[in-house]
């Protein structure tokens, strides 16, 4: 896909990461932003790859250690518990 | 915010004298985030509670050793993923080592499947199936791209933290956490549009 602007399809994947996580100067960023506008293609991939990220950080942080293996830790390392 | 940032309040004199109730905050602030990483580093609750074990064993035992320049909460993730990556290898010596292979072939995993399933309602994106998939392609990642993926987007480091715990360059963790999000990104997608598809009939 080619377009007016600078930047092309392939740029915009290279700096795609940088971009997600806020990482790039505010130049770059609105050429990305002006591309997306324009290109469907780029859209979706910035929105499913954000809503991937999102999915992945609430399952992954989902995870606590349970109360037994909390328990076993703290005897195997003779630590006192209900310490904080 | 980061719950490792409340590790400043850790004395680290009291650690260096082996002063257990030290080490018992310390535990207390850190075991939740150890033992995660390891559930998706291992992706069993077995492993992930022998890595918890063996991280704050190593901990007690090499404290000494800890400068004080990083936060505990990057020394302890260092000697987890360490441990993790130990038992991964010990794992897969009877079997062929694929990973490596893998990493170079995905060089540049280009998007192939372009649906935008950001649509699907909020139940449908979370619900007990979806889930499972989730996890599932969390574990379809190398091992290498999927420790990146876990300090970076689950644990919430820096990339120079990230960098540190696996001791290697910041570029080199934004080339793992790329080809890790996007290999994410395109399992599943292959699931919802499936999803999609199905729905729709
Ligand atoms: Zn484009």
């Amino acid at each position: 896909m080619k377009h007016s602007h600078d930047l092309d399809c392939k740029d915009l994947l290279s700096q795609m990461n940088d971009y997600i996580d806020g990482d790039l100067d505010e130049t770059l960023c609105s050429e990305i932003e002006a591309h997306i506008k324009t290109c469907q293609h780029c859209q979706i991939i910035v929105d499913t790859l954000k809503k991937t990220i999102t999915l992945c950080r609430e399952e992954g942080r989902e995870v606590n250690l349970p109360p037994d293996a909390r328990q076993r830790l703290f005897e195997k390392l003779n630590l006192p518990e209900n310490d904080d | 915010m980061n719950k490792a940032d409340e590790n400043s309040k850790i004395d680290l004199e009291a650690l260096r004298r082996k002063d257990k109730h030290a080490f018992a905050q310390l535990v207390n602030q850190n075991s939740d985030n150890i033992y995660r990483l390891g559930m998706k580093m291992l992706g069993n609750p077995q492993d992930a509670e022998d890595i918890l074990q063996e991280t704050f064993i190593k901990a007690f035992d090499n404290i000494d050793r800890f400068e004080g320049r990083s936060k505990v909460s990057t020394w302890l993730y260092r000697i987890a993923v360490n441990e993790a990556l130990m038992l991964l290898r010990k794992r897969k010596d009877n079997l062929t080592e694929i990973d490596a292979e893998l990493e170079t072939k995905n060089g540049d995993l280009l998007p192939r499947q372009i649906v935008d399933w950001c649509c699907l309602p909020e139940k449908e994106l979370v619900s007990n199936e979806s889930r499972k998939r989730i996890n599932a392609a969390i574990q379809t990642l190398s091992d290498a791209n999927r420790a990146a993926f876990l300090l970076r987007d689950v644990e919430g480091l820096s990339t120079k933290e990230t960098a540190d715990v696996l001791d290697i360059s910041e570029s080199a963790v934004k080339v793992r956490l790329m080809r890790a999000r996007l290999q994410l990104r395109e399992e599943l997608t292959n699931f919802f549009a499936d999803k999609m598809v199905r729905e729709s009939l």
